[in-house]
């Protein structure tokens, strides 16, 4: 049985290779028919892939057989795995990406007629060892297509991560930390380790952390807040948190969180002069020979 | 068996944690430094633990410790240079050490003692002396 079988693998794998010209022809004109897009692939391109899989799938048939999960086959993946990830970048569907090796059935069905015209048992057993052959080979590139998104988008999502904990330093000494979105555990870490850093690089005193973009305040991001102020008091720098909503503070008396150790400023440009005055510095407005300059106003205790 | 120095710079004690704590070095460490600042008549002592890159509740609870005692021997204690890691482990382990003060840096925590120093005089001498 094993003998037959692999003979039979041969006799596909023989048929590839001998009539490779003809079903590589009749596939392009296939795929011209269905599911060309000119607009995201020009023809030398399509018919390099089409060519450098049809080559890799003729020799391996001749040298693996037919099982698609033997390590013979890794040549074949790896081809099939680049074509399908350079196409999900390119914008292809699923479909369409799929249908790049579906639409290698009928070019390879007429070559199997002819060629074995007079055996009709042989003819019946290769048809459908090459519909099994090719419909592995598909899903497997369905599953690469979803793979390579899948990193695309993992990849987004850590870029997002990077992006939304900008640490800014506002003076010599005084760095903010705007937060914008909802604060998660996981984005919390984030949060709390990029700003401890940047105090110990930027030599900063006072922190101020801005919630201004914060849609929400619950036990748990208070729970963070107040984390991060206390990591940032063991460190020796002062933490402000400003940009409190009227909303936010009414949840938060509400919620019975007790902030009395937190200094909370309601914009940051309280929070900034607070941080000033705590450094030492203060801001005089020049005006007019004749005027006096003006002290800076104190609001603060 | 290693020890911990502690340095005098003027009024105050210097201690630079630069090895790993465990837990004998602390507490021979708690030792020699309440023995040095009743010897020394310090009113201030500065730890700096820049170098120290692991802690446990026990190391917590006795920086807590040490800044306690020596607050009743009458000198301040400022614990400096903490990294980040160490922090959020120390918040994590939920230890805030609210009786301790801290500074960035070596620097930062010898002006906060000179400050306090001179606040407390100020108070002392002005309400008593004059």
């Amino acid at each position: 049985m094993a003998t037959t079988l692999n003979q039979k693998a041969t006799g596909l794998g023989a048929i590839l290779t001998h009539r490779k010209q003809d079903i590589l022809s009749q596939w392009l004109r296939e795929m011209a028919g269905i599911t060309r897009r000119t607009d995201l692939m020009s023809d030398s391109e399509a018919q390099t892939q089409c060519r450098t899989f049809l080559d890799a799938l003729a020799q391996t048939t001749v040298s693996a057989g037919l099982n698609v999960q033997s390590s013979g086959y890794d040549g074949v993946r790896k081809t099939l795995s680049d074509i399908s990830r350079s196409r999900a970048l390119q914008g292809f569907t699923p479909t369409e990406t799929a249908t790049f090796v579906f639409s290698l059935k009928r070019p390879v069905f007429a070559a199997i007629r002819e060629e074995l015209a007079n055996d009709p048992a042989a003819m019946s057993a290769e048809l459908w060892n090459t519909t099994e052959l090719l419909d592995n080979l598909g899903l497997y590139t369905t599953e690469m297509y979803l793979k390579s998104r899948e990193e695309v988008i993992r990849r987004q999502q850590e870029e997002m991560l990077e992006l939304s904990t900008p640490v800014v330093k506002l003076w010599d000494g005084i760095v903010a930390l705007p937060l914008i979105g909802t604060l998660d555990s996981a984005r919390t870490q984030v949060v709390m380790e990029s700003l401890l850093d940047s105090i110990v690089k930027t030599n900063s005193r006072v922190a101020i952390i801005d919630i201004t973009g914060v849609p929400t305040v619950d036990t748990v991001v208070a729970q963070h807040l107040l984390k991060t102020v206390t990591a940032a008091r063991l460190m020796g720098a002062d933490c402000i948190i400003s940009g409190v909503r009227p909303q936010i503070a009414q949840t938060i008396v509400h919620l019975g969180i007790n902030l009395l150790d937190v200094t909370t400023k309601a914009t940051l440009s309280d929070a900034f002069g607070l941080a000033l005055r705590k450094a030492g510095i203060t801001f005089v407005k020049l005006q007019n020979k004749k005027a006096k300059p003006a002290p800076e106003q104190q609001d603060e205790e | 068996m290693e020890k911990i120095p502690i340095l005098r710079m003027g009024e105050f004690l210097l201690v630079t944690i630069q090895v790993d704590m465990h837990d004998r070095l602390a507490m021979a460490l708690q030792d020699d430094l309440t023995n040095r600042i009743s010897e020394t008549g310090a009113h201030g002592v500065l730890i700096d633990i820049s170098s120290l890159e692991i802690v446990d509740s026990f190391i917590g609870r006795m920086l807590g410790n040490i800044a306690a005692m020596s607050r009743v021997l009458d000198a301040e204690t400022v614990v400096v240079g903490m990294r980040p890691a160490v922090a959020i482990t120390l918040v994590e382990l939920g230890m805030s050490l609210t009786g301790v003060r801290t500074a960035l840096n070596v620097d930062a925590g010898m002006d906060l003692l000179r400050a306090s120093l001179n606040g407390s005089r100020e108070t002392l001498y002005g309400s008593r002396f004059n």
